[in-house]
């Protein structure tokens, strides 16, 4: 999923109603028109042989109906590949996002109040310092005249992953191994080439789990460690399976949000000048950005056959469940096709909906809120260096990969 | 005007308490708590509209 966009080994898709592979490089660069050629073209569901059978709902309705019916729609597994996962309802490799109800619900529960929007504004100055310090790296760069500057690599991939591993209570500088982790989950869903067990996250938090078993203290890992199920403690793989989704659906999301909101930023002066000179409307663009940028397409396992609006859905297959795709249907939104700075209504999907709705959204939505204030106030002014250098991540997280800026004198 | 708040539709987006703080709160679980019993005060109407319109799971509605 991520960085696949250089993947031009797959076979190229000839029709997007009836052969749609997702993780193309043609996808990632057309998401929004092959989503509107497909819901116009009299069957807005799209299916393909690929993966071994995935389904493609693109209105909001059909992908919010599919959203909430968890009973022939299983979260058992979300991510799209060949094969198909193999750990067991109802807790899943990775829970609660892996998880249905009823057990879903519980290991839900022990999570919330960590992400709840109190809690989360506690992290707020850490975001703050963070940003701003990386700003400072960048201005350090320019002075010394450095003029052109990836801002994907430099800035925006960097604020997630540095308050995960401070909620974790791990190393700031492990990011680059939790990259390197979430490239090889999503690429190889753990089921492509085996990874000897010490390059694995599962050996990364086996480790770590031991040792915060053994001194115990106040970051989030201590707490899973100590987290009871009905006077029973989780289970190692429950605790090891949490703090992996936090890891992996917690960094490449966001940094997908603040790199698609700074691309648009460096593309419209006017935008920019907006920002700066009405500050009420942020709250309201800061919603538009995930509206039309929404990163993340999940996706189900159909547990049991299902006729979906015509289309007969098999037991095995996959459906994708992509957010974006909701978020510009014109049967929803007015002027679904166009960013509008101060969008009043804007019901957008972009954390899911139902009762997976992304457990980290408050922190999500407060880290793209910091980096965007921090960043418009250091630098008013900036541009796209090239606009075809920059790339975009195929799969189910879309985002800028590179993002290369330059800064006017 | 007046507000109706569905505590089982909610999914704990927190728009509502983003967008109206004076009318809604969230518990520890981030789920949204409805503040106000009856009228909504005229000078908060804009906001529950606003709540209400920006719910992704249509929890709220308001009754006028």
């Amino acid at each position: 999923m991520h960085d696949s966009g250089n993947d031009h080994s797959r076979p190229s898709v000839q029709n997007w109603q009836t052969d749609f592979d997702h993780q193309h490089p043609d996808y990632a660069a057309a998401a929004p028109t092959i989503w509107e050629q497909i819901r116009t073209s009299g069957c807005p569901i799209a299916h393909s042989e690929r993966y071994g059978g995935t389904w493609l709902p693109t209105s909001h309705d059909d992908v919010a109906a599919i959203s909430k019916d968890y009973e022939h729609f299983s979260s058992q597994g979300v991510v799209v590949t060949e094969y198909r996962p193999d750990i067991p309802a109802p807790m899943g490799y990775a829970p609660p996002i892996t998880s249905d109800p009823p057990f879903h619900q519980i290991a839900r529960s022990i999570l919330l109040k960590f992400f709840s929007p109190r809690a989360i504004d506690g992290w707020e100055p850490v975001a703050r310092d963070t940003c701003r310090r990386l700003i400072a790296d960048i201005q350090g760069r320019i002075a010394v005249g450095d003029d052109v500057i990836d801002c994907a690599q430099s800035y925006s991939q960097h604020i997630p992953v540095m308050i995960m591993a401070d909620m974790l209570g791990l190393p700031r500088e492990d990011g680059d191994l939790f990259r390197r982790f979430i490239h090889n989950i999503m690429e190889q869903g753990g089921g492509g080439e085996e990874l000897p067990y010490e390059d694995t996250i599962d050996f990364y938090l086996d480790s770590h789990v031991a040792a915060r078993r053994a001194n115990l203290g106040e970051d989030l890992i201590s707490y899973l460690c100590q987290a009871e199920i009905e006077g029973m403690a989780l289970l190692d793989e429950h605790v090891r399976g949490t703090i992996a989704l936090l890891i992996i659906a917690g960094i490449d999301t966001t940094w997908s949000a603040i790199g698609a909101s700074m691309w648009h930023m460096a593309q419209h002066p006017d935008h920019r000048a907006r920002w700066i000179n009405e500050p009420d409307v942020q709250p309201f663009a800061l919603e538009e950005f995930l509206r039309f940028y929404a990163p993340v397409t999940m996706a189900r396992l159909l547990a049991k056959d299902i006729e979906f609006e015509g289309c007969p859905m098999k037991a095995g297959e996959w459906t994708l469940l992509p957010f974006p795709a909701a978020n510009r249907d014109p049967a929803f939104f007015d002027r679904a096709d166009e960013f509008v700075m101060d969008r009043a209504r804007n019901r957008h999907a972009a954390f899911g909906l139902g009762i997976h709705r992304c457990i980290g959204s408050n922190l999500a939505r407060m880290e793209l809120r910091v980096a965007m204030e921090e960043w418009m106030q250091a630098f008013p002014e900036f541009e796209l260096a090239d606009p075809d250098a920059v790339t975009w991540s195929t799969g189910q997280v879309r985002g800028p990969r590179q993002l290369p800026m330059r800064f006017p004198a | 005007m007046k507000i109706k708040y569905d505590r089982s539709a909610c999914q704990g987006h927190n728009r509502c308490y983003m967008l109206a703080p004076e009318l809604f709160d969230t518990d520890d679980e981030g789920y949204a708590v409805l503040l106000v019993e009856g009228d909504v005060p005229a000078d908060l109407e804009e906001k529950a509209r606003l709540a209400a319109d920006n719910c992704p799971e249509f929890a709220i509605e308001i009754e006028e």
